[in-house]
């Protein structure tokens, strides 16, 4: 039999790229369920207080609405009782919004009512019919205002050994006393995830004990879970479905109060409910990166090395739940640095939780540092990758453990090759093109090559197809397709022969799509999976025909119809007769890490360099070129990784140029509604995204040698585009976004 | 739901027109108000509620096929098409026509299709993503899509090949940067814009019709 072309690495086309181009993929809000009534929320007009009084009559008489549900006469849902005290979920402290749970207003928007109704349209009418009366209270919505009352973290409190805790190598604050010494304070602005699908559930209670949600989520399991919870129901009889989610950039990694609202109107009208938030209401209640400050603090020998970095961070949270992220872990493993302090604190603010957005603190982080090491390079009038080759680390120096691959080395070298580094020039301003001042910069990121456990079933269909299964999600990065390449190699199939079906709960259970470790995590599982199934096949043709069951098993071969032998094609079982013998040729098989993560530091890395034009006059900045290097292990794909690279390079110029909640403290209430005020990248803004991989497998991740993309993608953009804006015009802008009025 | 209201309850501006109607003789409402605000009076409701509310007769071709229908006058063309017409490919994406996700072709030119009532196209011919193909044949935008890796989690995809459509048809796809200005209507918040891009560069310079 001939051998087939290796799949992984391989620019396969998506597989469900038709659907996704005629139409046929579904969304959440896109199933047509019988009797299906719709759902619109009333928020709250205050971000602090009680609710006094609620006018719901003139809501109800409008025609069509089948419910107006609020606090007064919400169903009890039992698990709000009980929430928030399960040890097991420790991700964050405190819990979601309990929807209609009591009078209190905790940010503006708040969900306060929902309104049911047999169309959109009435719905949406009637819920402007809602009345509310406040006793409101003094809210507090801006981060620096609340300074004062920055926190530690409560698992840094309890755990010393928290990521999230005081951390320090070496002297602490020893920057202070450096000769040379750089000093600045970041900010980074809320910034709101904006998948173009809006979040959307429909929810629909099949029995009084069985509940089907399809829902925009990064994780079936993780939804079932969370909703089980709040009805006090055992976890099989919730059905999470999420076959397409319509990007989400991690706003769909957590349970949301509309999540909540919709499997309570569907309770309370006895009928399946769609309720699809606003443009407007994903401003308020579905999360953003957090408004963070920091402040870096580095010193330096006039010869390049580092002497010591400090760097503090303070982020917002909300009053309910106590959001952490990484902001300071690529500070403490980055460079080699032997003084070494970081801080991070929390302050709790009037507004709703924050939730991970893609690159999550690492890219908040990166900003900081990544711009910081720009400035001492130019304090030292060193070229910035000279600067940052100086202090390269062959270990890590946060943990003192090898990594398990490294080649950022590699990465630095391919991609200012290609940016053409070389023009660069020390000194600010030099390059110029008519009115347009030209800047090179550069910015690194790095993010943890995680791995968790995941399970993956494989079957043999009679037509010589395999089904392979699993509960893991596709928000946009291809997952089906690198799973389809995968199980091709691991099978010897061609991808055609392959169906990989995902998102929905009740397959084999996987962790969320977050985090970059899908692949890591589920690659393994698919694979091993594929080999499983072959073996089984091997034993049970082993029972009519003794040489497979003496065979190796990659010697075991899948042909069209028949079961087979590498070198001996004469040798075959039909799969007819193998289905017949077994009824059900399925394995489920689970794949997990071992203690590599011990032993090494493992890790993704990226480069990424950027061309910008800055008109002198007018202050505005294009990024004319871009070019992203990453260390990424095995590339599985190479069109939809270096589809998903440019894609975080874009994120990364909106985060550097354009986005910005802005919030009006005065209410509470954020000003930017739509996208006419909160701009994020178009056509015109994106440049071609220059991508390149080094594509060196690190097997101590996984045995695909796969490390992830999804966050190194975005991580180091904006410091780069930052950089670049320096270098350009001599301007150092340390809050974010660089909009013209910084500039001129 | 067409419930009473309380005999105690404070009469709003809206409540004592409704009062008023219905004091004043038939024939004086009937020369005065449309009808369905006659039957709100005489059924207890808001006449402004279910004036708005009725139902209006529309004719209407979505991909060729003819549809005889009944719609509210605030139904937008996007919200007929997912919710009545069950045509989910045109995608809600903001509501306000910032986006590009609900982008439709109405008698060949490219609409926001959440800005516009469905009322509004009464005798025009609506082509959607779901219309594009020939059969199983792609159009050649679809297809160049696919081959391009034109999209990541297919959300605005729809939009973005209706558009890119359009943009060729109108002679807008000569160069990279008037095809960035001409989609810039269309957002993909993925980011896969280098990649659309592509794509319809590739059907603008492969010469097929579109």
């Amino acid at each position: 039999m001939k051998t087939q072309d290796k799949q992984i690495g391989a620019a396969l086309s998506r597989v469900d790229g038709h659907q996704k181009v005629t139409g046929a993929a579904t969304y959440s809000a896109e199933y047509p369920l019988p009797g299906l009534a719709y759902a619109v929320l009333v928020g709250s007009t205050i971000a602090k207080g009680r609710l006094t009084g609620l006018d719901t009559r003139a809501a109800e008489r409008a025609p069509g609405v089948l419910a107006v549900i609020t606090h007064l006469n919400s169903p009890k849902v039992p698990g709000f009782d009980t929430a928030g005290k399960d040890p097991s979920q420790p991700a964050t402290v405190g819990g979601p919004l309990k929807v209609f749970h009591d009078d209190k207003i905790r940010f503006n928007d708040q969900p306060i009512a929902v309104v049911v109704a047999d169309t959109f349209e009435r719905a949406r009418y009637a819920a402007r019919l809602v009345q509310a009366q406040y006793a409101p209270e003094k809210h507090q919505t801006n981060l620096e205002a609340s300074a004062p009352q920055a926190f530690l973290p409560t698992q840094a409190r309890k755990n010393p050994k928290s990521p999230m805790a005081d951390y320090q190598r070496g002297t602490a604050d020893a920057y202070q006393t450096g000769a040379l010494k750089v000093e600045g304070e970041y900010v980074i602005p809320t910034e709101v995830h904006h998948p173009m699908e809006l979040q959307a559930i429909t929810a629909h209670w099949e029995a009084p004990d069985r509940l089907t949600l399809y829902d925009k989520t990064q994780g079936t399991l993780a939804t079932r879970r969370d909703f089980a919870r709040e009805w006090n129901l055992p976890e099989a009889n919730v059905k999470v479905i999420a076959t397409f989610v319509g990007g989400a950039f991690g706003n769909a990694l957590h349970s949301w109060p509309h999540e909540s609202a919709a499997i309570i109107a569907a309770r309370v009208v006895n009928r399946p409910v769609k309720l699809v938030l606003t443009r407007e209401q994903m401003f308020t209640m579905v999360g953003y990166r957090p408004y963070t400050w920091q402040k870096i603090g580095m010193s330096a020998t006039a010869d390049g090395k580092i002497t010591a970095i400090t760097h503090e961070s303070l982020g917002q949270t909300s009053t309910y739940e106590e959001f952490t992220e990484s902001t300071l872990a690529q500070t403490r493993m980055m460079y080699a640095a032997p003084n070494l302090t970081t801080r991070y604190r929390l302050a709790a603010l009037d507004v709703g939780s924050p939730i991970w957005m893609r690159g999550p603190g690492e890219a908040t982080g990166a900003f900081a540092l990544e711009s910081a090491m720009d400035e001492m390079a130019y304090l030292l009038n060193l070229d910035p990758l000279e600067f940052r080759l100086r202090n390269y680390t062959d270990q890590d120096p946060e943990k003192n453990r090898p990594w398990s691959t490294k080649f950022l080395k590699e990465c630095y070298k391919l991609g200012a090759d290609r940016i053409g580094w070389s023009k660069r020039q020390l000194k600010p301003g030099s390059l110029r093109d008519g009115e347009w001042l030209i800047g090179y910069g550069m910015g690194v990121g790095t993010f943890g090559a995680h791995r968790g456990g995941a399970h993956a079933s494989a079957q043999l269909r009679p037509d010589g197809t395999v089904l392979l299964q699993c509960a893991t999600t596709d928000i946009g990065p291809g997952t089906g397709t690198a799973m389809t390449q995968i199980a091709a190699d691991a099978l010897g199939l061609p991808p055609a022969k392959i169906t990989f079906e995902l998102g929905h709960s009740d397959y084999p259970q996987a962790g969320t799509q977050g985090g970059s470790s899908t692949v890591n995590s589920v690659g393994p599982a698919v694979q091993e999976a594929c080999y499983a199934l072959k073996d089984k096949l091997r034993t049970l043709a082993g029972a009519s025909q003794p040489a497979f069951a003496a065979a190796k098993k990659e010697d075991v071969q899948l042909a069209d119809g028949y079961l087979t032998l590498a070198g001996a094609p004469a040798t075959r079982v039909p799969y007819k007769d193998l289905l017949k013998q077994a009824g059900d040729a399925a394995v489920v098989v689970e794949a997990k890490p071992g203690n590599e993560g011990q032993q090494y530091s493992m890790y993704s890395f990226s480069v990424h360099f950027a061309e910008v034009r800055v008109h002198e006059l007018t202050g505005e900045v294009r990024v004319s070129k871009l070019v992203s290097c990453a260390d990424a292990g095995t590339i599985i794909n190479q069109k939809t990784a270096a589809n998903q690279m440019k894609g975080g390079a874009v994120g990364g110029i909106g985060m550097a140029l354009m986005e910005h909640a802005v919030i009006d403290d005065r209410y509470g209430r954020y000003v930017t509604k739509d996208f006419a005020d909160y701009h994020v990248p178009v056509h015109a803004d994106a440049p071609a995204v220059e991508v390149l991989f080094v594509n060196q497998p690190d097997y101590h991740v996984n045995a695909l040698g796969t490390k992830g993309i999804g966050e190194i993608a975005t991580i180091g953009v904006a410091p780069a585009i930052a950089n670049a804006v320096f270098n350009a015009t001599g301007k150092r802008v340390r809050e974010l976004p660089i909009t013209p009025d910084k500039l001129v | 739901m067409a419930m009473n209201l309380e005999p105690d309850e404070p009469a709003t501006h809206d409540e004592a027109r409704r009062t008023f109607l219905k004091q004043s003789s038939l024939l004086t409402a009937l020369a005065l108000v449309p009808g369905p605000v006659v039957t709100a009076a005489a059924d207890g409701l808001d006449e402004h509620v279910v004036a708005a509310f009725a139902p209006t007769p529309l004719t209407l071709k979505v991909n060729g096929t003819k549809h005889k229908l009944t719609v509210e006058p605030r139904t937008t063309l996007l919200d007929l098409l997912r919710e009545q017409l069950h045509l989910t490919g045109t995608k809600k994406g903001c509501d306000y026509g910032q986006c590009g996700a609900c982008t439709v072709h109405v008698d060949g030119q490219r609409v926001n299709s959440c800005l516009s009532l469905a009322l509004m196209h009464e005798g025009r011919d609506i082509t959607t993503i779901e219309g594009l193909a020939h059969g199983d044949k792609l159009h050649p935008m679809q297809a160049a899509f696919v081959k391009h890796d034109g999209f990541q989690c297919g959300y605005c995809t729809p939009g973005q090949i209706m558009s890119a459509v359009a943009c060729v048809r109108e002679g807008r796809a000569g160069s990279e940067a008037e095809i960035r200005e001409y989609m810039s209507g269309n957002i993909c918040r993925c980011g896969a814009y280098a990649n659309i891009v592509a794509a319809i560069q590739d059907v603008q310079q492969g010469g097929q019709k579109v």
